[in-house]
């Protein structure tokens, strides 16, 4: 008999639904085996024209009816496919749902389709007061909606029949940890014995492109889009713009149990730790990462030795590497050369919003499947970083707990630790 | 009462009235104040701008000041007020192990670039190009972190050094009411011992208006108070800038490096109507029934919006309770959107820790409050959507 409660007396949770969407197609099925055959999601940007910019290639999702509506759209969507996927899994009413929303998702702008065509509706004056004026006279709230930061969750909430409050939140590339990290504390806490959390971003659009270029975050290897992405590689030159969903089913394992739901994975600990140096560099000596890292075994109550598999943030930044690096060889100390490290960004890119929670569920299925997916582009290793990145192909292996991390700009970092099997 | 009670031991408010809990009470508690207003800058629309803020008090670096948009700086300059207040900043160990939830907007974009654009789209027909070659040229690299969401949390980190941990929610008013919900929780589960929560709304931006007019919520025309605005040219809603951060503290925590305790903060309340459905009278009506009132007379910090709709419902619910003496504080502050609920429970901390209530912000519509408040109603009815209130105590 598992126990029901943790090393710190609160409510094991467990995971009992899964959803994913990204570039590599729609649900586990067709992700899962895509992941694990090696093959990349990135592809030439057909969007959006490419003329002047310097990163012609992204992992967007371009299947969906709403991939050519703007990005509010979008979201909705890939949240609203990971969710159905996850509660229908889990065997629960997917129009009632009965417990909270945590929604990751990008912050929401006026989309430039619709800026251009409130604007060129007619010739009266200019700038911001005829956008005013006509936008007071809007009939519809259409695009009104696409402006408010709470509207995607409040369409959810309505779809799913979540209880209460719907919480949208943003800690930038850890919102869809922090997402799970909110459902985890609200069972823990006693609030609800079920949480629905989601990562969603469809918000790659030409300007959050221009964004970050103009950060120098971005690959610009646009030749062969899919070799763009490698992680921990030493030409590595930044990270592929991505969009994505994923969504879970927390519940505790006391009601999971009792309703004879089968449980996929246990939600071990979450731990963060924010940077306080720079707002796109993090601290040198990665010690917020390493203290995130930290954070999340003390609250699993494990030891670094219980960690087998890391699913990493493994962005294929220079920066990022590197710190990441430094920190999870500070933590496991030599044990880190021959503990498997992979990225799934290297064949989604980076989904922002939705990767914390994309990679979660990855992190899942690696244990329910008993196979690693690979770091694929792994050909020029970078010799500072020692790190098994599963290179290339995937490994078939038992793991029975994994590590995730997630490390935003801003400096707010997140880490998951994920089992199998409950205690 | 309890070790594990929430206590507020800091408040920073910043608004069209000035910065600093003494200010405003000054101010608020004026019988017959008026309003700081500009009804010309934004014409048609009236605001409550900003009061003359000298940033350095709270950001020390011009370096860190020039990486953050107005928004950013009036969060990150009243949370610092708020640390100051609760003798906080400046101490690492409790820097370091203070949590934190913001509820944030954001998207304050460069208009003279956006208006470029929008102006050479009447003579073009690939407006997709031209985006591409005027955001190549034209934006400044760190506008995007300036403006963005997260980032106002990620410069508290940077500035204040608070670095437990840190999350951000969005969502308008609602943000601002659950990032209080959730620091309290985290609180009273032994979670947390101390945590800053609150938002900051700029609201002298095109796009920050545009936000409330794309549905037509703005008021136009003639200034009147909140509660004055139905059937007023426009949507009723009268903007102002300004921020309300609080720190929330485990009352042993609080005690045990005695802090001065302003009140403690009693249950909160959320929900979520689904308006379209009419379900808002109930919700509203419902959530005052969880948050269960004391009996006796109650002075209710109002945050109100002037939103036609959503106002008159407010209203009509908290007409219908005659024990609440109520204070629209958008009357004099104008509506600060994230961080409406905050600054509500900022008003209703500083009631309780003055033992003194406001006087009526609107002598038509609000009725006088005599004696010592021993529990103080804070509401925010999103404008829109999402709506909470929650019970600010003697502690």
């Amino acid at each position: 008999m598992a126990n029901l409660k943790d090393h710190m007396g609160r409510p094991v949770v467990a995971v009992t639904g899964i959803g994913v969407v990204t570039s590599l197609g729609v649900g586990k099925t067709d992700n899962w085996a895509a992941l694990t055959s090696g093959k990349s999601g990135i592809h030439p940007i057909t969007r959006f024209p490419v003329d002047h910019l310097n990163t012609r290639i992204s992992g967007m999702v371009d299947f969906l009816p709403s991939s050519s509506k703007g990005a509010s759209h979008l979201t909705y969507e890939l949240a609203e496919t990971a969710a159905q996927e996850a509660v229908s899994e889990a065997g629960l009413d997917s129009g009632d749902f009965g417990g909270p929303l945590f929604l990751a998702s990008p912050p929401v702008e006026l989309d430039w389709a619709d800026r251009f065509s409130l604007y060129n509706s007619d010739k009266q004056d200019g700038g911001s007061e005829r956008l005013l004026r006509v936008a007071r006279a809007l009939k519809e709230l259409d695009i009104f909606e696409t402006t408010q930061f709470g509207s995607i969750a409040d369409r959810l909430a309505d779809r799913f029949g979540t209880r209460g409050l719907p919480i949208t939140l943003s800690t930038a590339c850890a919102s869809g940890a922090t997402a799970i990290q909110l459902g985890v504390e609200a069972i823990r806490r006693g609030e609800c014995d079920k949480a629905l959390s989601i990562g969603a971003d469809g918000s790659a659009t030409a300007e959050a492109l221009i964004r970050f270029s103009l950060l120098s975050a971005l690959s610009t290897h646009n030749d062969i889009p899919e070799k763009a992405s490698k992680p921990f590689s030493k030409d590595r030159d930044g990270f592929v713009l991505a969009e994505g969903s994923g969504a879970l089913v927390l519940e505790s394992l006391e009601a999971a149990l009792a309703r004879g739901a089968t449980i996929l994975g246990i939600m071990r600990g979450c731990g963060e730790k924010a940077d306080d140096f720079h707002r796109t560099r993090s601290k040198p000596d990665a010690s917020p990462a390493i203290a995130a890292v930290r954070a999340v075994l003390a609250d699993a109550g494990m030891s670094e030795d219980e960690i087998e598999y890391v699913n990493a943030h493994g962005t294929s930044t220079p920066e990022n590497d590197k710190m990441e690096h430094l920190s999870l060889s500070t933590v496991f100390g030599e044990r880190i050369g021959s503990m498997p490290v992979s990225s799934n960004k290297s064949m989604i890119g980076h989904t922002l919003s939705a990767a914390g929670a994309v990679e979660a569920a990855f992190s899942l299925m690696t244990m329910r499947e008993s196979v690693i997916p690979p770091t694929i582009n792994y050909d020029n290793p970078d010799p500072a970083i020692v790190l098994d990145v599963v290179p290339n192909k995937k490994r078939n292996a038992e793991v029975g707990t994994v590590l995730s991390n997630s490390f935003g700009f801003g400096g707010q970092n997140t880490c998951l630790v994920m089992a199998r099997e409950p205690v | 009462m309890s070790s594990h009670d929430v206590v507020i031991t800091g408040i920073g408010l910043v608004s069209s009235l000035g910065e600093g809990p003494d200010a405003h009470w000054q101010k608020l508690t004026q019988p017959g104040f008026q309003p700081v207003l500009d009804a010309e800058r934004f014409a048609p629309y009236t605001i409550h701008p900003l009061p003359e803020i000298d940033w350095n008090l709270q950001i020390a670096k011009r370096g860190d000041q020039r990486q953050m948009e107005t928004w950013q700086r009036l969060g990150t300059y009243a949370a610092g007020l708020a640390l100051d207040d609760a003798g906080i900043k400046g101490n690492d160990e409790l820097c370091t192990t203070m949590d934190m939830v913001v509820a944030a907007g954001g998207g304050e974009r460069d208009e003279a670039v956006d208006a470029a654009i929008l102006a050479a789209s009447e003579t073009r027909n690939d407006r997709d190009v031209l985006l591409n070659e005027k955001l190549t040229t034209e934006l400044r690299p760190t506008l995007f972190l300036a403006q963005l969401s997260n980032l106002l949390a990620g410069n508290i980190s940077i500035v204040h050094k608070v670095t437990g941990s840190s999350r951000t929610f969005m969502g308008e008013e609602g943000a601002g009411v659950s990032a209080v919900e959730t620091a309290a929780a985290r609180i009273r589960s032994g979670q947390s011992t101390h945590v800053l929560v609150g938002g900051a709304f700029q609201t002298e931006h095109s796009d920050m208006l545009l936000g409330y007019e794309l549905a037509g919520y703005l008021h136009r025309g003639p200034w009147k108070p909140v509660w004055q605005r139905q059937g007023s040219e426009g949507g009723g809603v009268v903007t102002g800038s300004g921020g309300a951060f609080l720190v929330l503290e485990q009352r042993e925590h609080a005690k045990s490096r005695g802090r001065r305790i302003y009140a403690e903060l009693g249950s909160i309340v959320s929900g979520r109507a689904r308006r379209r459905l009419g379900e808002l009278d109930a919700e509203i009506a419902a959530l005052l029934k969880q948050a269960q009132l004391p009996a006796g007379e109650l002075l209710t910090i109002s945050g109100a919006s002037g939103a036609h709709a959503a106002t008159a419902a407010e209203k009509a619910a908290l007409d219908a309770n005659p024990a609440l003496a109520v204070r629209g504080f958008s009357t004099l502050t104008g509506h600060m959107k994230e961080a409406q609920f905050p600054f509500a429970v900022a008003l209703a901390a500083m009631a309780i820790d003055r033992k003194a209530g406001y006087p009526v912000f609107d002598a038509t519509a609000e009725k006088p409050f005599d004696g010592a408040p021993k529990t103080v109603l804070a509401t925010a009815i999103g404008y829109h959507q999402f709506e909470g209130m929650g019970l600010i105590k003697a502690a």
